[in-house]
Formats: C-alpha cells, sequence, structure tokens
C-alpha cells in the first residue's frame, strides 16, 4: 500500500490559540478516509491544512510536516497555487461561482491557461459525466450555476474539482447542507471518484463514514484518538473514547 | 390612555422630521426652477443648452460651453480615479496586510474629509505652478482641475468599491483558491465580476461629487466660458460658472445662473435614478445571476 | 486574459501594482497636508488667531472667521442634528418598508447628492430674499443645516439598526412602550454611530465654501448677533487666495482650517473605536 500524503506532528496555532496538537497519519493513495470526531476538534482546520488554505489566514501558523509525494508542501520553495492544484476542495455548503455550469467547470482550466473552446469542452463534459451530472445539465450549460439544486450545485463544485485532475480531493462534510437523496449520489460519486482520486473527508455521520471510507480516524480535542481501517474502528474500537463517540455517548 | 396619546403624538413629530427631507428636496427643487425658468423662457431652452457664447454684459447666456467644461473636467478626472479607485479598492479588500489597512483606511478617510477649498488652495499654489512650468500655457486647465477632482472623488469611488468587494461571499474565494488559482486570478475573476454592480453605484456617486464640485475646480480650472480644444485649455464648469457671476448678477443674468443650477440638479437627479436601477438590478439577479 | 503573462508573473505584477495605489494615495495625502502645514504653520500664533484683520485680510489676523466658523457651525447642528436624529429614528423603528419610506430615502439621497453651490442657489433665493434675512450668520447656518441633515441621518439609522433586536425585545416585554425602549434602550445603545453621525455633519458644515459663498456676506468683523454677516474661515481662505490679498495670511488660514479637520478626523476614529471595542465587549 502507497502512501499519498504523510503528515507528521502538525500542530496548528491561530494567534496563540492552539487547535492541532500534534497529528501523525499516512493518506493511502486511491482510497477513501474519513475523519470523524465531535465538533471543535480541528478536523476542519486539519483538512484546510493539507491544501495550505489556511494560508488565507493571517494570525494562521503551523508546526510538523506534511509530505505529499514526499515533498513537504510547505516548503518555502514550493507554490502553494501548485498545490493547491493538486490538492481539490470540495467545501461544507456548495459554493458554486455566480457564473453559468460552464464557465465554473472550466474556471480551474481557464486560470491554468486552457484557452481552447474544443478542450474545455471535452473536459467540462468529462467532468459533469465523472460527477455523475451530465445527464441532468447538459442541455442548460449556459444557465447559471446558482439556478440548480443543492445537490447539484455540491456535485458541481465536485466536477469543477476534478476538472483541475488533482491527485488529493478533500472533502469538508459534503452531504451536511443536502437532503438523503441528494446525499446518498454524493457518496456513490465517492466510490466511483476513489479509483482516480484519494479522497479525504470530514463527516459527522457516522453511518457515512462506513459507507464511504476503506480508513477512519477520530479526532478528538486536536489529538487523533484512534485510526485504522473503518470496520476495524467501528466494530472493536481500541480506545474507550472512539467507543463512547461512535455508541452516541458523547460529541 | 394618556400614554397612548403621548406615542401617538411622539409618532407625529417623529414622521415631520423623516418627512422634511421630502419637503427641503422640494423647496430646493421649487426655488431653483423658479427662479430659473424664466430666464429659460426668456432665452428658449435650446438656446440656452446649446448656445455657444456666454456673455452677459451682451445678453448671450449660452451654456453649452460650459456643459463641455464640466463633461471634460469630469471625464479626465474619472479616467484616473477609476482605475486607481477600484485597484485600491481590491488591495484594502483583498491584499494589504493588517498594519497596511490600518494606515490606509484613515488615510482615505480624511482624503474625503479634506475641504474643497483646501484642495483647491493647493491647486492653486502648488500645482498650477507645477503645469505652468511643466506644460506652458497658464497652468489653469482641465488637467489641473481633474487632477485635483481625481483626488476628491477617490475616496468615494475607492470605499464603497471596497465595501462591494468585501460583501462578495469568502465561499467564492475559497471555491477558487482551492481551484488552484492565484490571487489575483480569483480577484480578477471571481470577486470582481461579482462586486461590479457595486462598483458601478460607487463611479456614478463619484461622477456625480465630480459634477457638483465647486470650489477646487473654480480655483484651478482657469474659467474661461470657450469651448477647450485641448486637454491643456482652460475652462469654465457649471458649477463655477453660478459661483463667480452670483455676486453681481441682476435681472436676467441671476435668473439664467438659476437655469444653471436647474441643469446641474437635473444631470445629478438622473445619475441617482441610474444608481438606484443599478442597485434594484442587483437585488432582482442576484443569486439567479448569471455573470 | 493574460495568455501571455503566466499567472505567478501577472500575481507579482499585481502585487507591486496595488503597493504602488496603496503608497500613492498616502503620498498625496501626506504630500497635500504637509506642504499646508510647513507653509502655514509659521504664520499661526496668538496674535494671528486672535486679532482682527487688517484691510480685509491682508494683514492682522482671523479672528472673525473664527468666531463665523463657530457661529455658523452652531447654528446648522442646532437645527440638523435634532432633525437628523429623529428622522433616523423614525426610519429605523416606525416605519417598514414601503413606497413613502422610499421616497423619504430617495429624497434623503438626492439631498446628499445635490451640489453645494445649489445649496447656496436656494439659501440666496429662500433665506436671505423671500424670508428677507439678508446676508447672515443665520442664513448660511440654515443653508448649511440643509447639507448636514442626509449626513446626521444616514450615520444614525445605520446605528439605530445595528442595536440588537433582543435588546428591544427585552425592554418591550417589561412593558415599556415603544418610546421608551427607544429613549432608554436603543438610543443610548446607538450614541456612539449618532454622535459620530452629528461630528461628520460638523465637519461637513465647517469646510463647506460654495453654499455659503451668497448667504453669509463677508463682513469681516467679529459677529456679534445672528443677523450679523460673517466670514467664515473657508470663505475667507478662498477669498484670500484667489483675490491676491495676502499669501501669508492665505497659508496660516488654510493651515488653521487643515488642523481642524484633522481633529474632527481623528476624534471621529477614535469615537468609532472606542465604540466598536465597547458594543464588541459586550
Amino acid at each position: 500500500m502507497e502512501n499519498i500524503m504523510q503528515i507528521k506532528d502538525l500542530k496548528t496555532y491561530f494567534d496563540n490559540t492552539n487547535v492541532l496538537k500534534g497529528v501523525t497519519i499516512d493518506i493511502p493513495k486511491h482510497e477513501v478516509t474519513s475523519i470523524i470526531g465531535p465538533s471543535g476538534t480541528g478536523k476542519s482546520v486539519f483538512l484546510r491544512t493539507l491544501n495550505r488554505m489556511n494560508d488565507v489566514i493571517s494570525t494562521f501558523r503551523k508546526e510538523g510536516t506534511i509530505l505529499l509525494d514526499g515533498e513537504d508542501i510547505y516548503d518555502s520553495k514550493v507554490d502553494v497555487v501548485d498545490i493547491r492544484k493538486r490538492v481539490g476542495m470540495v467545501f461544507q455548503k456548495p459554493n458554486p461561482f455566480p457564473k453559468s455550469i460552464f464557465e465554473n467547470v472550466a474556471y480551474g482550466m481557464r486560470v491554468h491557461g486552457a484557452y481552447k473552446k474544443a478542450q474545455l469542452q471535452e473536459v467540462v463534459e468529462s467532468s459533469l459525466k465523472n460527477a455523475a451530472l451530465w445527464d441532468e445539465v447538459k442541455d442548460d450549460l449556459d444557465k447559471s450555476a446558482m439556478s440548480l439544486s443543492g445537490g447539484q450545485q455540491q456535485r458541481l463544485c465536485i466536477a469543477r474539482t476534478i476538472a483541475v485532475e488533482p491527485e488529493v480531493i478533500l472533502m469538508d462534510e459534503p452531504c451536511s447542507s443536502l437532503d438523503p437523496i441528494s446525499t446518498t449520489k454524493i457518496e456513490d460519486l465517492i466510490h466511483k471518484l476513489k479509483n482516480d482520486f484519494t479522497i479525504i473527508i470530514v463527516t459527522h455521520n457516522m453511518q457515512q463514514a462506513t459507507r464511504v471510507s476503506k480508513y477512519t480516524a477520530f479526532f478528538l480535542n486536536g489529538t487523533i484518538v484512534e485510526k485504522g481501517l473503518t470496520d476495524k474502528i467501528f466494530i472493536e474500537p481500541e480506545d474507550k473514547r472512539t467507543e463512547d463517540y461512535i455508541t452516541g455517548r458523547f460529541g | 390612555m394618556a400614554r397612548n396619546w403621548e406615542e401617538f403624538f411622539i409618532e407625529k413629530i417623529l414622521l415631520i422630521a423623516a418627512i422634511s427631507s421630502i419637503i427641503i428636496i422640494i423647496a430646493i427643487i421649487g426655488f431653483v426652477v423658479g427662479q430659473g425658468y424664466t430666464a429659460l423662457g426668456t432665452i428658449g431652452i435650446l438656446n440656452f443648452i446649446f448656445g455657444l457664447i456666454w456673455n452677459p454684459e451682451y445678453g448671450l447666456y449660452g451654456i453649452f460651453p460650459l456643459i463641455i467644461g464640466t463633461l471634460s473636467v469630469v471625464a479626465v478626472s474619472l479616467l484616473f480615479a477609476v482605475p486607481l479607485s477600484i485597484l485600491g479598492a481590491m488591495f484594502l479588500a483583498e491584499v494589504a496586510p493588517r498594519t497596511m489597512r490600518r494606515i490606509l483606511r484613515p488615510t482615505i478617510q480624511t482624503l474625503a474629509g479634506v475641504p474643497s477649498v483646501i484642495y483647491g488652495f493647493f491647486g492653486l499654489i502648488v500645482l498650477v505652478p507645477f503645469m505652468r512650468t511643466h506644460f506652458g500655457g497658464s497652468g489653469f486647465s482641465i488637467l489641473t482641475a481633474s487632477l485635483i477632482l481625481t483626488v476628491m472623488v477617490l475616496p468615494t469611488i475607492l470605499s464603497i468599491s471596497e465595501d462591494a468587494l468585501r460583501s462578495i461571499p469568502v465561499e467564492y474565494k475559497e471555491a477558487s483558491l482551492g481551484l488552484g488559482a492565484t490571487h489575483w486570478q480569483t480577484i480578477k475573476n471571481v470577486i470582481f465580476p461579482a462586486a461590479i454592480p457595486g462598483v458601478i453605484t460607487g463611479v456614478i456617486l463619484g461622477m456625480g461629487r465630480a459634477i457638483g464640485e465647486t470650489m477646487a475646480v473654480l480655483m484651478v480650472a482657469g474659467n474661461v466660458p470657450l469651448i477647450p480644444t485641448s486637454i491643456l485649455s482652460p475652462v469654465r464648469t457649471l458649477t463655477a460658472n453660478i459661483a463667480l457671476e452670483m455676486g453681481e448678477a441682476t435681472g436676467l443674468h441671476y435668473n439664467a445662473l438659476f437655469a444653471t443650477g436647474i441643469v446641474l440638479l437635473g444631470i445629478i437627479i438622473i445619475l441617482l435614478l441610474i444608481v438606484n436601477w443599478v442597485n434594484y438590478r442587483q437585488r432582482v439577479t442576484i443569486g439567479g445571476g448569471y455573470l | 486574459m493574460n495568455r501571455m503573462i503566466p499567472p505567478k508573473y501577472a500575481q507579482k505584477i499585481m502585487n507591486v501594482v496595488f503597493w504602488a495605489v496603496g503608497i500613492l494615495a498616502i503620498a498625496i495625502l501626506v504630500m497635500v497636508i504637509g506642504y499646508l502645514l510647513y507653509v502655514g504653520l509659521p504664520q499661526v500664533n496668538l496674535t494671528f488667531l486672535f486679532s482682527d484683520p487688517i484691510d480685509n485680510g491682508a494683514a492682522g489676523g482671523i479672528w472673525p472667521s473664527i468666531v463665523s466658523t463657530f457661529y455658523i457651525t452652531i447654528v446648522a447642528l442646532v437645527v440638523a442634528a435634532p432633525l437628523g436624529v429623529l428622522a433616523a429614528v423614525y426610519l429605523a423603528e416606525y416605519s417598514g418598508e414601503n413606497t413613502f419610506v422610499k421616497t423619504i430615502r430617495f429624497a434623503t439621497e438626492t439631498l446628499a447628492s445635490v451640489p453645494s453651490i445649489v445649496f447656496g442657489l436656494f439659501g440666496l433665493a429662500f433665506f436671505v430674499v423671500y424670508l428677507q434675512m439678508g446676508f447672515c450668520i443665520l442664513a448660511g447656518g440654515l443653508t448649511l443645516a440643509l447639507m448636514a441633515i442626509p449626513t446626521i441621518l444616514r450615520t444614525s439609522e445605520v446605528a439605530i439598526e445595528t442595536v440588537p433586536q433582543s435588546y428591544k425585545e427585552g425592554s418591550m416585554a417589561l412593558g415599556s412602550s415603544k418610546w421608551q425602549t427607544v429613549i432608554r434602550v436603543v438610543i443610548p445603545a446607538a450614541i456612539g454611530g449618532i454622535t459620530t453621525g452629528i461630528i461628520l455633519g460638523m465637519a461637513r458644515a465647517i469646510e463647506e465654501t460654495a453654499a455659503i459663498l451668497y448667504t453669509v456676506g463677508a463682513t469681516t468683523t467679529v459677529p456679534v448677533s445672528l443677523f450679523d454677516g460673517g466670514d467664515p474661515l473657508p470663505l475667507h481662505l478662498y477669498t484670500l487666495a484667489t483675490e491676491g490679498i495676502s499669501l501669508p495670511n492665505a497659508y496660516g488660514t488654510a493651515a488653521v482650517l487643515v488642523i481642524l479637520i484633522l481633529v474632527i478626523t481623528f476624534s471621529t476614529n477614535y469615537l468609532v473605536e472606542r465604540y466598536t471595542k465597547k458594543m464588541m465587549g459586550r
């Protein structure tokens, strides 16, 4: 088994508030890894550190290393833009741009220098197909993305992300604002996507973790309490706190 | 029951205060039009607006050169001020680090608060001699007035644009950055297009301020009521015309200056209607918008 | 789109441009204010501030102008502050959103955008001629009041609207009437914003020139009654500068005006900052 990302002793600070207190985990390639845990334990912060999204916040500071394909993504020689291209992100709330469906998917390629209409069309089509949205929108590509339903918008955001062909896709509770049917569609999509991409998904929903992921890490108060195969964690957790959480005794 | 009467009474007082704006604006329009329309009748609206010569001593009241004067000064100043303001707004809203913002924001605010007569005075003693030395002529010109006006309208356009840029949901920005766009690409392709209605509002309000500005322009534009031939020609604006001649005007001349005021008021009201229309469109199209 | 320039370089170029624009804005302010203080401050001393001008300002001081500015600003505020604040209370607390309120808003917006020289025309036609006040402090002050109303109104309205609904509900739930709630809860909570609005209105009155050009006259003696003419600072500066009376005295007057405005701007900033801190602290 090959690990695409290796995170070692990661600590993060906002001003002087310590959020992550030493997180170490390896992310296996072309698998789905779930991050579970109660609110406010640093799951989102962790995810946003993996594509340097926290760089936007001026008070953010981190210690420890994050390797992507063996290369430190916080190295001063590394281009942050390149990292975000390689590590894509799908957000909690669908956030399509107020542009047409086509332009949303084409956006990433445009900013990375693709201008030929034919090439754009090809990638837009394949990305939308990959995101299981093509059949629903193929006649309305010029319509505003805002006219889509919440579930469609989220799949559009996934299509937009895979159009850039990242190696890793980070998903921050991608279904939290969606109805059950849309959630099922996204989960099916995640299953399909793991053939081509590595996926790290933060979720509040433990059934979702068991359904979509092979590996799971349980976060509590800025540290990982337990990590490993999802089946093992949910069936016979080693740590008492993990057991309490998955059986709903706190959280 | 006494309390109900009191409440009723207070509400009526507040209502009167609230409609005072309406009363004042109607009174202003009423009096300015009242004093000006006789001149329009005597001179003829077309002769007044398109007349090429303003020379009250000979009974010639054509404000066309003044309209051109106002337009040229406003156009040139916007040419400088719009790009500067938009870049400045992007800088403040997106790029500038905290310490820089803490310096720049009060700076812009102070620039907005400097009295126009101070800008005019600075223009008169510094900019006019400078232009005279480097560009020839008297130094009083469209360009000189435009440079001063640029500084005066910059705060208006900049702060409204900054608000507009700031109001764009952070999710758009994150989505764009998350796709590996650079910060500039994100600003240019996502944040700015979404903020355009607000920016337009800022530009129009800045334009209104430039059209209405009197003292600064009066002191540096040269005030020659002729159609300018170059950017270095002196011009007289509509506002300057009133300020210059009101002191000694009587009879038809006095009324003609009020008629100039009517034209100014008309332009400002049209601009405001456009702003309201843009804002209305913005409200209607947000959410379902296609940019 | 910049097909030619790679995104990374475009980013670098734009960073330079952004910083240049920001620094330019600061440089302009420093240059204008710095220069005027540099040439003006040496002219300012106690004699200059507190003595009468000689020969229309060719020599002597600016005391009558300081008094005129003071009077005219007081007149403007006495009229504009209550009207503006009460109107703001009505718009924020007593009215819904209907055509009537929209009309009031549009009227206020228009009032805020009317060129100052047009206010001057109105002041001349209405206060000076129609009401037969003549050129005087009162006519000028009332004209300035009309200009200050929209500033005070809008700033106060925003301040009142940001008072949390829970405060109002808390008061109402105790059986207070609407007006009692406004007086005891809403206005105290919004007082910082309202004060800011009044100071901004004051700044507008102090700096305005065009609107008083043909309403206060240009008497260079100290005004005693409201019906005396006056020569407020900006007007005095304008006359000195454009009629070539005395450049040194113009420098001095400009410096005094600049300092006045700087003091006002900084005190507003200070107030706003303290106010927001206090509100956030709760």
